[in-house]
Order: structure tokens, then C-alpha cells, then sequence
């Protein structure tokens, strides 16, 4: 009986060592679920730490939890989508300095029977009226994620007041954009989708891309570390690290190195006023 | 259909190829969750014999506690541990968020109460079997659970494997407390869920029968021990 | 064992002991004294309360009425054992079995094992100490059973039917132990079934009828006239 209670301490304590995160350094880095399943950090990661030896832990979460999860301390930087809400944030006190990096686009996805009729077109503040009006099956995130700001920022743009306007052909599905996704292909309803999530999404159904290319659509990247005044834990030299490397030519050449089918996702812009 | 049979093919050739990543995470999940089940077995054993053998005021309130805590929502034992170990918790000085001792923590949390409820029941119906013979015999109560637990030793298994159970299957907890970091706290369950979240339906329901598979074999291994120790013991 | 070990919990007395159980008096005012070194045999019909009373005088069971006093103390002694009706085996080997009940007593290591070995020897199961105990047959489980309380080396045995299930040969052999732990020097409280049992092994005969004590007296003077018409009856007809 003795031998085995050994054996399970030694197993525990290795278990431990995997806890402490062996004795390479790292940083945790709070971001979305559309940078983590575009694929971009499977490809951007590897290049960093061969770079610099640091490792990136990543937390993907919506825009919203990211911020908060940085607000607390509990990461060391976070890499978001909403310009307006990173402000707010940095205005509390939560981080450094805001750093653009790279930007991509928002796309409508539809179904290919496109009941409202605005496949094709290149006006979204447009195509938004129109699907008020038709009130085809339209799914949303309503999360506080960088795409649902997006998302309420066209209706407004479009002239509709969505909280008015939705009905039960608005689907509020609280989740990320992989699940709405999927509950978009199942009910083959219209929704907003950053292209690099749909880009590598496996399940369409009947769904394509009915809106593309308009200017509105643009959606930026930033970067900030976590303010160590307020949490001195924070790795910041490690952090730095990982902020300057993503805005330095080499970092951006690693962003737009990232293609799907021959296809780019994200736009590097460091440096930029965005 | 289609997905189904896309799965298992998917499954067999992950399995057969011995896939780095997926070596890792099922190696992950077992560390973990072998780890939260050997925690609460150290705290829920000793707990289920003394609720089956000891009498005191307050008993059975306990008792109904216990019942109700096992079915706790993994989902807000997640949260409730997550505001716990967070920097900006009451814990957070030991930063244990996001890493896989947070993952047992939360899983701890999850199983004790079935684990000692369980317990209570293997143990109360071998007290009833051995109760005047231990007094007989002077044993003190912590002489008596100890020796009632080492009796009911092979049906404890059972308990304990009902544990692990629970705990490898469970995703709620984790992939908030463990934040599903890649190669870091990625366990098959939040797999799972990122891998459906992404739309590779083929891959989550693959990797979900790597796990069923291992639960099951753990269940036979179980149930065939059982069966020897009963012919060997009585 | 020696003379000065007897003085501890020794004579047993109950006095004006009452067991009330839903309702019914189970033991009704019982007054009886175990003597030392005696072999007292509790009888009477089934339902007249032997298996109660033999539970109140060990202290397994705390009377609703009257006292029961271990020599000069209160609270029961550590130097008594005893046997069920059916063996109470742990999942242990015959000799772990009486290995923890040694350990139970802080008896541990090499003298633990001595007299493990020799009690085990002792009831005739020195060659199959190590097998699991519960495999064995009744006979042997029994005789496990005595074995354990054999390496106690208790000041009163307690013994509730402990033939009942067993055939005559095994009988037979549990009786032979019995006699042999009591001529050690422990004093045997015991209840049976069997008027032929009795009539072998007991010193004192306890006759309880209903719940009170019908006869206390020398076993011989109980089976040669007893004067009460309840244990006539159970003299003559062997009822049970």
C-alpha cells in the first residue's frame, strides 16, 4: 500500500510542475474567439516565441470578457476589436497605451435563397434596411463582443433602431461567433461575421457571403498591456515584448503572411491612426 | 449520418497515428481529472463514513446538502471558482487562474459531494453489516470508518470511478477557470466545444468518442476488478 | 492471563435491567450475576429475550431500566470479546482478521503475529491462515470468529448461538474451543438453542422466560429438576 501512495504523490507533483507552466516564461493574453478561430494565433504564435523564447497563453473569449478579464489582472495583454470600448477601457485606468495593428473586414452572411433580395450588393447600410423591413431569420451575437458593437453600430448606421425593430426573426444567441455560426447555418438566417471566422468555418449549410467590401465594414485591431500601476503582477517587460514585436515589420509581415485558400485575412496597419 | 461515420473514421486514424496534439490533450485531461478524483477521495471517503456512521445533531441536514450539491451546475461552480482565484479575487495572490491546477480545483469542487454521498451509502450498508461486531471489538469511530472504508474497498472504486467520470466529462468549469489555452489547459471537453464552435462538427464528435471510448474501457476495467475481488474475497 | 487480570470487569451484575422495545418489555426486571471463571448459559424459548440480555451484559446494548455494573465500574471493559450467531468477517484473510482485531487492542508487529499464528493453530486453521476469510465455509468462518477472540485473550467471552448454522461435526469442534479457551481461564456467557449443548458445557443455566428470569442456578440441579413449569417444559420437550 505504501508503494502506490508514493507513486501518486510523484504523479501529483508532476501534475504540478504542468501547472506552474514548466519553467519557460510566458504571457497570458486575453483576445477573441474570432482571432482564436480565424486560425490566426496558430500561425502568429509559433513565429513569436521562436523569435523572442516567450510563450503566449490565450484566453479567447468575446471583446467584452477580454476587457474585463483584463481589468481584473488577470492577463498581461489583450488584443481586441472595438476601438470604442478599448478607450473607455484605457480611460479607467485599465492599460498603457492603445497600439493599432492589423484590421480585417466584417462580412453579411446570408442564405443562398436570400429571402430579403441583397446578395450581391455593396451598400450594408442598405442591405440592413432592407432585412428590417423583410424580417428574414437574422442571428446576432449580443455579446459583448467587437462584432456585436459592430453589428449595432450598421443598424444605426442603416437607420434602424434595432432595439425597436427586432422581433422574433431576431435571434439573440449570447455566444461567440462560432455558434452563431452554426445556429445561422441551421435556421438559414442572415448574420455578421468577421471573415477570418467564417473563412474557416467548416459547417455552412446553405449559407455564402451576401455583403462584402463596403468601407463601414472595416474592423481594427489594438493591442494594450494591462496596467501594471494597478496590478503589479503583470508581466510587462514580457508583454512589451509581445506588443512590440506585433506592430515591428517582422510581426506585421507574419499577419499578412496568413492566408486561408490563397486568401489574406488580416491587414497589417501598425502605426496608423485607426 | 454523414458526420457520424466522417467521426469514427476521423477518431480511428487520430488514435492510430498516435496525434501529437491529441496524445496531449487526452494526457491533460486524464492528469486532471485523475488529479480532482484522488483530491476528493481524500476529502469526500472520509467524509461519506463518518456521515454513515456518526450521529450528531445537524446530521441530517448535511445529508440533504450533500444530495442537492451533486447536482451542482459546473457552469457556475466554474464562475464561483474563477471569481475566487482571479488576480482581483480573494485568492488571486496565488495566481492559479487559467492554469490546470485551477481546472482540479474546479473539479474538485464538482465531485466531492458525489463522491462522499456515494461513499455514505457503501459504507452505512456495510456498518449495518459489521456494527456490533466493531463495537464488540472497542473499535473507536476513526478505527471503525477506516477499517469499514478499507472493506468496502473494490465497491469505493466504483464511487471513485463514478467521480472521474463526472470529472472528465464535464466542460462548464474548466473552460472557464482553465480559459482552453492550447497546449496549456486545452482538456478534450473544451475541445471539443472549440472545435464544434468552429464548425468542425466531424473533429468535436471524433474527439468525443476518443473520450467515450476511455470512460467505457475505465468502466469495464472496473467492473472486471470488481468481479475478481468478489470471488477472491467474499 | 493470570488471577490479578479477573478483578477488573468481574462479577457482571445486572440489577432491575429493563429493555423496552416498541412497546413490548423485552427484559423485565432481570437481576443475574456472572460469576468468574463460570460458564453461564442463558435458555429459554425463542422471543424470551436471550440474545437481548447477552447483549446488555456484554454493554452493547444500554438498558431503558436498571444498572449493570462490570466489577466495580460502570462503563464496560476492554477485556471482552465475542461471537455471533453468524461470523462477522471482514474482506481480509483469516489471519488479517485476527490481526485487526489484535491492532484494534494496540497489539501490533511481531507479537501481533504470534499470537495470530497461535490461535490460529489453536482452532485447527494454522494451515489456511492467509486464505480470504469469507471464502471459507461456515465451520471455518466460525472458528476465524473464535480464532480472534482466542488471541484477545479475553477476561468474559460472549457467545450468541454460535452453532446455530453449523453441522454437528463443525458443532463439535467450536464446542471443543470454547472449553479450551474457558480453561484458560475466560469466562463463557453463552446462549444455544441446544438442551444437548447445554447439558455438555454449562456450569450456571440462566432461564429466561417472556422477558423475566424464570431460574438462576446450577446446571445440573437445572436439568436434573427444574422447578419452574416453563423450564420443564423446555427440559422435557426440548422445545425452542
Amino acid at each position: 500500500m505504501k508503494t502506490w501512495i508514493r507513486n501518486v504523490m510523484l504523479a501529483l507533483g508532476m501534475l504540478g510542475a504542468v501547472g506552474a507552466g514548466a519553467a519557460e516564461p510566458f504571457i497570458v493574453v486575453a483576445s477573441t474567439t474570432s482571432t482564436e478561430q480565424s486560425g490566426l494565433f496558430a500561425h502568429l504564435l509559433p513565429a513569436f516565441e521562436k523569435d523572442t523564447g516567450i510563450a503566449v497563453h490565450v484566453v479567447a473569449v468575446g471583446t467584452g470578457q477580454a476587457l474585463d478579464i483584463g481589468r481584473r489582472g488577470d492577463a498581461d495583454v489583450v488584443f481586441v476589436h472595438d476601438k470604442a470600448a478599448e478607450l473607455k477601457w484605457l480611460a479607467e485606468g485599465n492599460g498603457v497605451q492603445r497600439y493599432p495593428v492589423m484590421y480585417n473586414d466584417f462580412v453579411l452572411i446570408g442564405p443562398k435563397a436570400d429571402p430579403a433580395h441583397v446578395a450581391g450588393g455593396k451598400d450594408i447600410a442598405a442591405a440592413l434596411k432592407k432585412i428590417a423591413q423583410a424580417k428574414p431569420a437574422f442571428v446576432s451575437r449580443a455579446d459583448k463582443s467587437g462584432t456585436y458593437s459592430a453589428e449595432l453600430r450598421l443598424w444605426r448606421d442603416a437607420g434602424v433602431d434595432i432595439a425597436k425593430a427586432k422581433g422574433s426573426w431576431y435571434r439573440e444567441t449570447g455566444s461567440g461567433m462560432g455558434p452563431a455560426l452554426n445556429t445561422a447555418a441551421a435556421l438559414d438566417a442572415y448574420l455578421l461575421a468577421d471573415r477570418g471566422t467564417w473563412l474557416n468555418f467548416h459547417n455552412r449549410g446553405n449559407l455564402e457571403i451576401v455583403i462584402e467590401g463596403d468601407k463601414r465594414l472595416f474592423n481594427q485591431y489594438g493591442v494594450m498591456l494591462v496596467n501594471p500601476a494597478k496590478h503589479p503582477q503583470v508581466k510587462k517587460d514580457l508583454g512589451q515584448k509581445f506588443i512590440d514585436w506585433l506592430v515591428s515589420p517582422r510581426g506585421q509581415q507574419v499577419i499578412a503572411s496568413y492566408t486561408i485558400d490563397g486568401e489574406q485575412l488580416f491587414f497589417p496597419n501598425a502605426g496608423s491612426d485607426s | 449520418m454523414d458526420t457520424i461515420s466522417q467521426s469514427f473514421a476521423l477518431a480511428l486514424s487520430m488514435v492510430a497515428h498516435l496525434d501529437a496534439r491529441l496524445t496531449q490533450i487526452v494526457g491533460l485531461s486524464v492528469a486532471v481529472s485523475l488529479a480532482s478524483t484522488l483530491c476528493s477521495a481524500v476529502i469526500g471517503l472520509p467524509l461519506g463514513a463518518a456521515m454513515a456512521i456518526a450521529r450528531f445533531p445537524g446530521r441530517d441536514p448535511v445529508i440533504v446538502t450533500l444530495n442537492a450539491a451533486m447536482g451542482l451546475p459546473p457552469v457556475v461552480v466554474g464562475l464561483l471558482v474563477y471569481l475566487l482565484l482571479s488576480r482581483a479575487g480573494p485568492l488571486g495572490a496565488f495566481g492559479l487562474l487559467f492554469t490546470p491546477t485551477a481546472m482540479v480545483i474546479a473539479q474538485t469542487i464538482l465531485i466531492v459531494p458525489i463522491v462522499a454521498a456515494l461513499t455514505r451509502q457503501v459504507v452505512e450498508d456495510a456498518w449495518a453489516e459489521y456494527r456490533e461486531q466493531l463495537r464488540s471489538l472497542d473499535a473507536s469511530w476513526w478505527q471503525s470508518s477506516t477499517t469499514l472504508l478499507w472493506d468496502t474497498r473494490w465497491s469505493l472504486l466504483t464511487v471513485l470511478l463514478a467521480g472521474f467520470g463526472r470529472a472528465a466529462s464535464e466542460v462548464g468549469a474548466v473552460i472557464i477557470v482553465g480559459g482552453n489555452i492550447d497546449g496549456v489547459t486545452r482538456v478534450m471537453t473544451t475541445a471539443i466545444a472549440l472545435e464544434t464552435s468552429k464548425g468542425d462538427l466531424a473533429l468535436a464528435l471524433g474527439l468525443g468518442i476518443v473520450l467515450l471510448t476511455l470512460v467505457m474501457a475505465l468502466n469495464v476495467g472496473a467492473h472486471l476488478t470488481r468481479q475478481w475481488a468478489r470471488a477472491r474475497f467474499g | 492471563m493470570g488471577d490479578a487480570a479477573i478483578a477488573e470487569g468481574l462479577p457482571i451484575v445486572a440489577a432491575g435491567v429493563g429493555v423496552v422495545r416498541r412497546g413490548t418489555r423485552v427484559l423485565d426486571a432481570i437481576d443475574v450475576t456472572i460469576e468468574p471463571r463460570a460458564r453461564t448459559f442463558i435458555l429459554g424459548a425463542n422471543g424470551a429475550g436471550k440474545s437481548t440480555l447477552l447483549r446488555v451484559l456484554h454493554g452493547l446494548l444500554a438498558p431503558d431500566a436498571g444498572t449493570v455494573t462490570w466489577g466495580s465500574g460502570r462503563s464496560r471493559p476492554a477485556g471482552q470479546a465475542m461471537v455471533f450467531q453468524r461470523p462477522v468477517l471482514l474482506r481480509r484473510s483469516a489471519a488479517g482478521n485476527v490481526r485487526h482485531a489484535l491492532a484494534l487492542r494496540g497489539v501490533r508487529g511481531i507479537e501481533a503475529q504470534r499470537r495470530t499464528d497461535d490461535a490460529l493453530s489453536r482452532v485447527g486453521l494454522g494451515e489456511i491462515g492467509a486464505r480470504p476469510a469469507r471464502v471459507l465455509s461456515g465451520g471455518e468462518q466460525q472458528r476465524v470468529a473464535l480464532a480472534r477472540a482466542w488471541a484477545l485473550e479475553p477476561e468474559v467471552l460472549f457467545l450468541d448461538e454460535p452453532t446455530a448454522s453449523l453441522d454437528p461435526p463443525a458443532t463439535r469442534a467450536v464446542e471443543s474451543i470454547v472449553e479450551a479457551i474457558h480453561a484458560r481461564g475466560t469466562t463463557i456467557v453463552m446462549t444455544t438453542h441446544s438442551l444437548g449443548q447445554a447439558k455438555r458445557l454449562a456450569d450456571t443455566v440462566i432461564f429466561l422466560s417472556a422477558g423475566k428470569v424464570t431460574e438462576c442456578t446450577d446446571a445440573s440441579q437445572f436439568f436434573a429438576s427444574p422447578h419452574s413449569s416453563e423450564g420443564r417444559i423446555f427440559v422435557e420437550g426440548e422445545r425452542l
